[in-house]
């Protein structure tokens, strides 16, 4: 049952160009994976390590910058994507190691400090990064040959990335070392006297987390063609928590939904709310105090509740029929 | 050789001395209980035993191996185990999911991010086993939230049995019992096999005294007097400390 | 020679701005436990709110104070309504806190428009004051009075008052200020308007130096955030060097080294953060 739905799920998600005629919203729809999947990294560490991180967008900055600086210096599409992963794991094990002396709020604060730095590096270091101005890229790759130009063309090829992403983080969930993971959210100490390595289990998720908003940010790039400080700056890494928290953290597929929800705000009701900020903070602060644990898991149980009472109903009336049958 | 050997233990935090000079010996298949008012420092003993806690001055031996310079988190590996004064499981989990935990830190797949843990059978009956051994093997699959604050504490066994310890340290595992989950508890402290070294808190003397064999009386985190459970029992001064000077 | 002397000079000067706004979040990083994200706003929107009382008629040091008092009235608001529904949980209440910043910015780009609105240097204070034949501005000069003023009524509010003891007791250990007594909400409730309405208060004050834009709250919490982890959260010393500590490295770091102005800044508090949770002054660690 599950998996004629999944199925279903994915021709619904691979014929959207078909079915969405509009391309605007097909490159919405492609802002929402990519997004997604930067929502997906970051919940590794704050929905299963129990590490909250203000800071991810510096990661997910620094792929983008790395790539942009990689590509206007000669490398083709495939060097500089290696090198900005590579770049965003070195970045993602200097965040770690710093960030990992703190717990709870210090954690939290070190992330902010690591996330302000980078930006301050983009906002400033011009001759790098030149400053607020950005940087340009010219084309997108042309994965064997197949141009990723035109909207329809671009949406699959981040369809395909999500797909991967939802694909690993749902096995490393499900794995010995997923478990592990959860473990030293719930009880560190406890797994301490168990014989688990607690900072190395979460130094690698982080590297893990790390590693998927780099991509996020390589796809960033390529959708944009551009990147510019904004993106590190403190919002966009509170826009990726607030992702993280509005669609549930303890969900695998409750950072999309919450992808979902920020980016259609950001860009569709923007054009009918004008302020969307405004919208957005109020959302958080909504879903922090009266549903902490995000909408997906709220939405979960209401669908069981709804399920439960039409099971109700369906019982009575067929109800003395069943019983003669048996 | 002797399964645990506490040399002249030294812990101060800050002025207060916690720990004085403490010198135990404990002997393979040994059935020891550390008892002492509250503030004797027991808890603190263990955490220095587990290596939560470094301490000042003093050595740790576990069957001859200096435990000093090793990692509280390579001590199980090593063959210790322990439970906690204060339920420590994992919340939100079942009973079985919760041993398995406990047998997947002693082994190396705990590092493997590929495979589904749920398929891991070994592991699983494993766990299983554990929990039928202390006679919850019919909750397996129940939710911790859903079991009684006893059955949490027979989990709390079962996951320091499943690791197969040579040296077990219960913190005051009868704590917060009615009598018929006390009785559970004694039953299977009784049934823990000779090859296991166990150490136990207890606060309240009474309740652990069938299962003493040696005794050590702790005070302001001195031992103040240690022998067999009849010694004990007969010395003045455990009842002085008891009902205070 | 002199440009030192400038540059020195702006430095103080812009350390006694940041100490009006890093007191208050000293303070409630100190009592709470919490780095409130609203702070920045709180600075702006008591910034445009002395923009606004100055078009209507008030002259610029009334103008300031109501402005504090406004947004003063507005941080007891949040704390009671909504601070106060996730008691303990402090990581909730930093979200909700960066939830209502958003809201708060946005607010004010609604109310103001997008435009960067300029606060005139009020008149008293035009021109430069000639120390040792140095010419500084004369409101910069004024902008570090108020700041010892203000620093010196803090420390008396704090040291010499029971109010002043009890939020003290409640630094040090709130469960136990509790027990004795001590009506620790009510005290959050204080604490946090005080903290609000030195930051809008100080919004109006840095108006001339530094005019009122969106995004003003973005670029000063950080700066608050520094001072604060240099300093340490809670102790009024520690904002007081740390305000000028931050000032020093950022006039200087904009002058000398403009490309790595933001990392000579947070470098430092980073080094910290790292080394010792509580800051250099401080005594709550994370």
């Amino acid at each position: 049952m599950r998996r004629l739905g999944l199925s279903l799920v994915l021709v619904v998600l691979a014929a959207l160009p078909f079915w969405v005629a509009n391309s605007y919203y097909v490159n919405i729809a492609s802002q929402i994976l990519l997004y997604a999947v930067f929502a997906l990294g970051l919940n590794v560490l704050v929905g299963y390590a129990g590490l909250v991180s203000l800071g991810h967008a510096g990661l997910f900055g620094i792929a983008a910058y790395a790539g942009a600086i990689f590509i206007n210096g000669g490398a083709n599409h495939f060097i500089a994507i290696l090198g900005a992963l590579a770049a965003t794991l070195l970045a993602a094990a200097v965040f770690a190691v710093l960030a990992l002396r703190g717990t709870g709020l210090g954690f939290v604060m070190i992330t902010v400090a690591l996330g302000q730095i980078v930006w301050g590096v983009a906002y400033r270091w011009i001759s790098i990064t030149n400053g607020d101005n950005g940087v340009s890229i010219a084309t997108r790759p042309r994965p064997f040959g197949l141009s990723l130009v035109t909207a329809p063309g671009f949406y699959w090829a981040t369809l395909l990335v999500f797909l991967a992403a939802v694909t690993t983080v749902a096995i490393f969930v499900g794995s010995p070392f997923g478990a592990s993971l959860r473990g030293t959210r719930d009880q560190p100490r406890r797994m301490n006297a168990l014989g688990y390595h607690v900072w190395m289990i979460r130094f690698l998720a982080f590297l893990f987390s790390g590693l998927w908003s780099g991509v996020a940010g390589v796809l960033f790039l390529y959708y944009n063609q551009f990147v510019s400080p904004q993106v590190v700056a403190l919002g966009a890494s509170a826009e990726a928590l607030l992702m993280v928290i509005a669609g549930g953290t303890g969900t695998l597929l409750g950072p999309v939904a919450g992808a979902v929800l920020v980016v259609i705000i950001k860009n569709v009701a923007s054009a009918y709310i004008a302020r969307w900020n405004l919208v957005l903070g109020a959302i958080f602060v909504v879903i922090v105090i009266f549903m902490p644990e995000g909408l997906v898991p709220g939405s979960v149980r209401l669908w069981r509740w709804t399920a439960d009472r039409l099971r109700a109903r369906m019982v009575e009336p067929g109800g003395a029929r069943q019983k003669r049958g048996a | 050789m002797t399964a645990l050997v506490l040399d002249d233990l030294e812990k101060s935090f800050g002025g207060l001395r916690v720990t004085a000079a403490v010198n135990l010996s404990v002997e393979p298949g040994e059935r020891r209980l550390i008892i002492g008012p509250n503030g004797a420092g027991k808890t603190t003993l263990f955490n220095l035993i587990t290596g939560e806690l470094r301490p000042d001055r003093g050595s740790i031996r576990l069957f001859g191996l200096e435990l000093t310079r090793i990692p509280s988190r390579r001590r199980a590996h090593l063959g210790m185990a322990r439970t906690y004064q204060i339920i420590t499981l994992f919340p939100g989990e079942t009973l079985l999911r919760n041993v398995t935990l406990s047998l997947l830190g002693r082994s190396p797949l705990r590092w493997n991010p590929f495979t589904r843990l749920d398929r891991q059978d070994a592991l699983i009956s494993g766990a299983r086993a554990a929990l039928e051994r202390v006679g919850l093997g019919h909750l397996a699959d129940r939710p911790l939230g859903q079991t009684a604050y006893g059955e949490r504490r027979r989990v709390e066994i079962a996951m320091a049995l499943a690791q197969r310890p040579r040296i077990l340290l219960l913190d005051e595992p009868f704590a917060g019992l009615s009598i018929d989950e006390r009785r559970d508890v004694q039953d299977l402290l009784g049934a823990i096999p000779r090859d296991v070294t166990v150490v136990m808190i207890e606060h309240d003397m009474d309740v652990a005294l069938d299962f003493a064999e040696r005794i050590t009386v702790l005070h302001f985190g001195k031992v103040i007097i240690e022998g067999t459970r009849a010694e004990v029992v007969a010395d003045p001064r455990t009842r002085e400390i008891y009902l205070g000077e | 020679m002199n440009l030192w002397l400038v540059l020195a000079g702006n430095s103080i000067a812009f350390g006694g701005l940041l100490f009006l706004l890093s007191a208050g979040f000293s303070l409630i990083f100190g009592l709470m436990r919490i780095p409130n994200l609203t702070h920045g706003s709180l600075f702006m929107l008591g910034a445009y709110f002395g923009t606004s009382l100055i078009a209507a008629g008030f002259s610029f040091w009334p103008a300031a104070i109501a402005a504090g008092i406004g947004v003063a009235i507005l941080g007891g608001l949040i704390e009671r309504l909504l601070l106060r529904r996730l008691p303990g949980a402090e990581l909730a209440q930093v979200l909700v806190t960066l939830g209502l910043s958003f809201m708060i910015a946005d607010l004010c780009l609604m109310g103001w428009g997008g435009d960067p609105i300029e606060i005139a240097t009020p008149a008293a204070l035009h021109g430069a004051t000639f120390i040792s034949s140095v010419g500084f501005p004369t409101y910069r000069l004024a902008v570090i009075a108020v700041a010892v003023i203000i620093a010196a009524g803090l420390w008396m509010l704090i040291d010499r008052t029971r109010l002043g003891a009890m939020i003290r007791a409640g630094v040090d250990d709130p469960a136990m200020a509790r027990v004795v007594g001590i009506r620790v909400s009510r005290l959050f409730t204080i604490v946090f308007c005080l903290g609000a309405g030195l930051a809008g208060f100080a919004g109006v004050i840095g108006g001339p130096i530094l005019s009122v834009y969106p995004g003003l709250d973005q670029d000063m919490l950080p700066l608050a955030l520094v001072v604060v982890i240099l300093g340490g959260s809670g102790s009024l010393v520690g904002s007081f060097v740390g305000s000028f500590v931050v000032g020093v490295l950022y006039n200087f770091g904009q002058a000398m080294l403009p490309e790595l102005a933001y990392v000579v800044l947070f470098l430092p508090m980073l080094i910290v953060l790292v080394l010792r949770p509580q800051g250099l002054f401080g005594r709550a660690a994370f």
